[in-house]
C-alpha cells in the first residue's frame, strides 16, 4: 500500500531561534509542524552568535512590536525555564554615563525604560555605581539599573524548545532549503532540495534570507535584509569576576553599543560591533576591531587589559530598512512572514511565536491545545546549576576548561537533535570552547563526532 | 560536618615528566603514600602523542618515541609503589594541600602532607592570537595534531600551513608526515626562525617553503579550511590549504593557580617559587612546564626528581620555614622590558642539608640582549635570544646576608 503524500499544518522556514519557538509553539497547540532548515544544523545563521542576554525591553521603541514580543517572550521564559531546566540569571543590568552628555541623557532612558512598564530601573549615582561594581573603571560619571535584565544560555534555549516541537510530533529536516513554492488556495506546495513538500500554512522564520524567501513564495517582499556584523571577544572564567552586572552604554540612534557581561557560562564577553555588510553567509573576524574590543572593554573594567582573550566570534544580525521587527500575515495566502528579528530575537521568540500563532489563527488555522505535551529536560551547562561533572557516573570529564564530561558529548550525540557538525556540538555540550581552544580534548571531541556521523 | 577528607603522603597533580618522575622519586626517598592525578584516562602526559625521538637520553641513555617513554614513565612509577589515578581531574587548590577533585564516580576532596602541582603548558590557540577570518575546522594547535596521529583513524586535514617556528613548530611538520599530510608552507611571524640552527634547514630537506616576516592576517572557509590570506612587509596574499596548525607561544596551565589565588609571576605565568620548588603556601611545589615554558621532558623529569627530594625533606620537617623567602634579585637587563622571567623567584634561607632543587637561576629574555647581569648579588655575562633558556649558578646564600 502506498502513503498518500503527507500534508503538514504548518512549514517552518528556518530553525533559528525564532523558527524554533514557533514550531513549538503551535506543535503545543495541536498542529502537525515540520521545519525545514537549509543548513547541517539548527541554529547556523544569526541565532549562533549573540549577546546570550534576556532583555526586559525597557530600551525599546515604545509602542513597538517589537517590545511586545521581547516583553511577552521574556514573561514566558520565566515561567517556563526551570520545568526546562534552563538557566536564567538574574544579574540585572548597568547602563552606564561616562560623559556629562551621556549623563544627561539618563533621564530620558528611565522614562522610557518607565514608559515600556519596566518600572523597576533605579537611579545610581558614581559613588553607588562603583559601590555595586567595584571593578569598574573610576570614571564612571553615573548610571542606572536595571534589576530584570538577564542571562541566559543562547543556545540550549532554542534546542529546548525544537526538542519540545519534535517530542510531541513535530519533525524537523536539515539540509533542506526552500527555492519556490506554489499555493493553490488550500495547500502549499513547496520546492525544497528534499523535494516537494505540502503544508496547509507557511511560516517563514528564514533569519538573514527571510526576504528572498518572500520574493520566492509570494513574487515580493516588503524589506531588504541588510547584514549587521558584530563581532566579540570572550575573555576566561577568572575575568567573570570583575563584572556581576551586564554593563551596557547609552545607546546611540544605530546600536545598543558594545556590551560587556558574563555569561551563563562564567565568562566574560565584549562586543558586539556593529558594521553592514552585503554578505549573508560570512561573519570575518578582524584582528584590529579584535584588539579594539579588548581595549574597550579595559576602558570599562581595567583589569582586562592583564587578560588574554580565550574566544572570539562573530554573527549576522538580520536588520533591514525597518526600525521595528517585520511579521505580517499574507491575506489569502495562508502565510506569516516573520522577518528583521534584527538583535533582540532570543529574548522575543516565545513571545513572537505567540504573536504568529495568533495571525494563523486568523488566517484559519484553528488551535487544539494538547493536554499533556511531554517536557524536555535540558543538560544544565550553566554555572549557576548542577553540573554533570559534580555528580557520579559522569565517566569524566573530556573537556577540562568548560568541565564538560563523556557522558555529556555522549548523550548530546544521541538526542533526536544530535549535532551533525562540530560546532553544533560545542553549542550543545560547550566542548572545546574554553580557555585551551581544543588542545587538550580537540581530537577526541572530533573522532567522537565523527563516529556519530559516519554510523 | 563532612568526615575528613583521605590524607596522602605526596599527592602529585599531573601525570607527565615531570609528575611521574617526581612520584617516583618520592617512592624512593621513602616518602610513604604517593598518589599521582591525572585527568586525562592514561598516564604520561603529552609525551603519550609524540611520535619522534628524542626522548629518554637524559634518563636512561636511550633514544625512544614519545609513546614509549610516556609508557617507561608510568612502569617505573609503579614500580615504585606509585598509585596513579586517572580520569581524576582537580576542580579546586585549598590551602594546605586539600584539593577538589571529580572522577567518574564523582566529586571529592584529597588532602596530601605535600602537593606537587606538576600542571604542564599548552600552546596559545588561534582564540588567542586574534587571527582574524572565519572559523572553519582544520585549526588546531600542534597537541591536537599530534592527538589525531596517535589515536585516531580520521586525519584532520592534507595540506596544512604550520605558523610558527619554535621546536615545537618541527614536530607539527614530522607530525604530518606521519599523517600524510603534506604541509603547503612554514610561517615566521618574526624575523629568525626560533628554533636553533639544525631546524631551520628542515623545511627545506622536506620540500617545505619557509616564510619569515609572514603574518596570517584571515583564515578562511566554512566547514573546513579552504585558504588564508597572509601579509609580508605590508603585501598581502592568498595560500590554498585545507588547515593550519598553530605551533607553540606555551604558557603555564595556570587557571588552578589563578582560582586559588597562589602567587603568580606575571613573566612566566606559573607560579612563585622558592629554590626547593614551594610556592606561597608551603604544601604546595611546583616542576616542569608549568614553571617554564617549555622544557624538554627530559629537562621536566629531572626538575621533577630534584623537587620531590625537597618535598621528602618537608615531610621530615627539614625545610626552612617559607616565610623567610626574599625576592631573587636580578638587575642590569636593562633594554626595556627584556627579561621574560626568572626562577626560582625567591630564596629563602637555606636549609644546608638539603640540597636546593634550583641551583641555578633559569631565566628567559623577550628581546635578544647581550651584557652584565647581576643575580642574588653575583655578576655575570650573558649573550641570548628569547626563547632560549639562560641557566646561572645560584649561590644558595640571599644577598641579604
Amino acid at each position: 500500500m502506498t502513503q498518500p503524500v503527507q500534508t503538514y499544518d504548518i512549514a517552518v522556514i528556518g530553525a533559528g531561534v525564532i523558527g524554533c519557538a514557533i514550531a513549538r509553539r503551535l506543535t503545543l497547540d495541536g498542529a502537525r509542524v515540520v521545519v525545514l532548515e537549509k543548513a547541517a544544523d539548527i541554529l547556523d545563521g544569526a541565532s549562533k552568535a549573540n549577546s546570550a542576554i534576556l532583555h526586559t525591553g525597557f530600551d525599546a521603541p515604545e509602542g513597538s512590536l517589537e517590545l511586545a514580543c521581547v516583553q511577552e517572550g521574556y514573561r514566558e521564559y520565566e515561567a517556563l525555564h526551570a520545568q526546562f531546566n534552563l538557566p536564567l540569571d538574574r544579574c540585572g543590568a548597568l547602563v552606564l554615563a561616562w560623559s556629562a552628555e551621556q549623563e544627561a541623557r539618563l533621564p530620558a532612558l528611565m522614562e522610557q525604560a518607565r514608559a515600556n512598564a519596566v518600572s523597576d530601573v533605579v537611579p545610581l549615582t558614581r559613588t553607588e555605581t562603583l559601590a555595586l561594581e567595584p571593578n569598574l573603571n573610576p570614571d564612571v560619571r553615573a548610571a542606572f539599573r536595571v534589576p530584570r535584565e538577564s542571562l541566559i544560555d543562547p543556545w540550549s534555549a532554542p534546542h529546548a524548545y525544537l526538542l519540545q516541537a519534535l517530542l510531541n510530533g513535530g519533525t524537523l529536516k536539515r539540509n533542506c532549503a526552500v527555492s519556490g513554492g506554489s499555493f493553490d488556495g488550500a495547500i502549499w506546495t513547496l520546492d525544497t532540495t528534499k523535494g516537494p513538500l505540502r503544508a496547509r500554512h507557511v511560516v517563514n522564520a528564514a533569519g538573514l534570507y527571510g526576504d528572498r524567501i518572500d520574493a520566492a513564495l509570494l513574487g515580493q517582499t516588503q524589506f531588504t535584509i541588510r547584514p549587521r556584523k558584530g563581532q566579540f571577544v570572550v575573555f576566561d572564567k577568572m575575568a567573570a569576576g570583575l563584572a556581576r552586572h551586564i554593563l551596557l552604554p547609552v545607546p546611540t540612534a544605530t546600536t545598543k553599543g558594545i556590551v560587556v557581561c558574563r555569561t551563563v557560562w562564567g565568562n566574560l564577553l565584549v562586543g558586539p560591533t556593529a558594521e553592514e555588510q552585503d554578505d549573508r553567509e560570512t561573519a570575518g573576524l578582524e584582528a584590529e576591531t579584535l584588539r579594539m574590543l579588548h581595549a574597550k572593554g579595559a576602558e570599562i573594567l581595567p583589569a582586562l587589559a592583564q587578560e588574554e582573550v580565550t574566544s572570539i566570534y562573530a554573527g549576522l544580525r538580520p536588520a533591514c530598512e525597518h526600525k521595528d521587527y517585520q511579521i505580517r500575515a499574507h491575506a489569502g495566502r495562508n502565510m506569516v512572514t516573520v522577518g528583521a528579528i534584527r538583535s533582540t530575537g532570543l529574548s522575543s521568540a516565545l513571545g513572537t511565536a505567540a504573536h504568529v500563532a495568533r495571525l494563523l489563527q486568523g488566517q484559519g488555522h484553528a488551535p487544539a491545545p494538547l493536554s499533556a505535551p511531554q517536557v524536555p529536560r535540558m543538560a544544565m551547562l550553566a554555572e549557576e546549576g548542577a553540573r554533570d561533572w559534580q555528580a557520579s557516573g559522569n565517566d569524566g570529564m573530556l573537556c577540562h576548561c568548560e568541565r564538560v564530561t563523556w557522558r555529556e558529548v555522549r548523550a548530546a550525540l544521541d538526542d533526536p537533535l544530535a549535532p551533525k557538525t562540530l560546532a553544533g556540538l560545542k553549542r550543545r555540550t560547550r566542548a572545546t570552547m574554553g580557555r585551551c581552544q581544543g588542545f587538550y580534548c580537540g581530537q577526541a571531541v572530533q573522532d567522537l563526532l565523527a563516529e556519530s556521523t559516519d554510523a | 560536618m563532612t568526615a575528613h577528607p583521605e590524607t596522602v603522603d605526596a599527592l602529585i597533580i599531573g601525570a607527565g615528566p615531570a609528575g611521574l618522575s617526581a612520584a617516583t622519586e618520592l617512592r624512593r626517598q621513602g616518602g610513604g603514600q604517593v598518589v599521582v592525578l591525572e585527568r586525562e584516562a592514561t598516564a604520561g602526559g603529552i609525551p603519550r602523542h609524540c611520535l619522534h625521538s628524542p626522548y629518554g637520553l637524559r634518563e636512561w641513555k636511550r633514544l625512544m618515541f614519545g609513546p614509549a617513554y610516556a609508557k617507561r614513565l608510568v612502569q617505573e612509577a609503579k614500580g615504585a609503589g606509585v598509585e596513579i589515578r586517572c580520569q581524576t581531574t582537580v576542580t579546586a587548590l585549598h590551602p594546605g594541600g586539600e584539593v577538589d577533585v571529580s572522577a567518574p564516580d564523582g566529586p571529592r576532596r584529597i588532602r596530601g602532607r605535600v602537593v606537587l602541582l606538576a600542571l604542564g603548558a599548552r600552546e596559545t590557540p588561534r582564540a588567542a592570537r586574534l587571527i582574524g577570518g572565519t572559523k572553519p575546522g582544520g585549526v588546531m594547535n600542534t597537541a591536537t595534531l599530534q592527538s589525531f596521529a596517535a589515536f585516531s583513524k580520521h586525519r584532520p586535514f592534507h595540506r596544512p600551513v604550520i605558523l610558527g617556528t619554535e621546536l615545537v613548530a618541527f614536530s607539527a611538520l614530522l607530525t604530518c608526515r606521519t599523517l600524510g599530510a603534506r604541509p603547503v608552507a612554514m610561517l615566521e611571524p618574526g624575523p629568525e626562525i626560533t628554533a636553533r640552527g639544525v631546524f631551520a634547514a628542515a623545511p627545506r630537506a622536506l620540500g617545505v617553503p619557509l616564510y619569515r616576516n609572514t603574518r596570517i592576517t584571515a583564515i578562511h572557509g566554512r566547514a573546513q579550511v579552504d585558504g588564508i590570506t597572509v601579509e609580508s612587509n605590508g603585501v598581502q596574499r592568498d595560500i590554498a590549504c585545507d588547515g593550519v596548525v598553530v605551533t607553540g607561544g606555551f604558557r603555564p596551565e595556570n587557571a588552578l593557580l589563578r582560582a586559588a589565588g597562589l602567587a603568580l609571576d606575571p613573566g612566566s605565568l606559573g607560579p612563585r617559587i622558592d629554590q626547593y620548588g614551594r610556592l606561597t603556601d608551603p604544601a604546595y611545589f611546583s616542576a616542569g612546564n608549568v614553571l617554564h615554558p617549555i622544557e624538554t621532558a627530559g629537562w621536566c623529569w629531572e626538575e621533577g626528581r630534584r623537587v620531590a627530594r625537597c618535598m621528602a625533606a618537608a615531610l621530615n620537617g627539614a625545610l626552612p620555614p617559607r616565610d623567610t623567602a626574599e625576592p631573587l634579585a636580578v638587575d642590569g637587563v636593562t633594554q626595556g622590558d627584556a627579561l621574560a622571567y626568572a626562577l626560582p623567584q625567591e630564596l629563602c634561607a637555606p636549609a644546608p642539608q638539603v640540597p636546593p632543587a634550583f641551583d641555578r637561576v633559569q631565566m628567559r629574555l623577550r628581546q635578544p640582549f647581550s651584557g652584565q647581569v647581576r643575580v642574588a648579588g653575583q655578576s655575570h655575562w650573558i649573550a641570548s635570544r628569547p626563547e632560549r633558556r639562560i641557566t646561572l649558578p645560584l649561590h644558595p646564600t640571599p644577598e641579604a646576608e
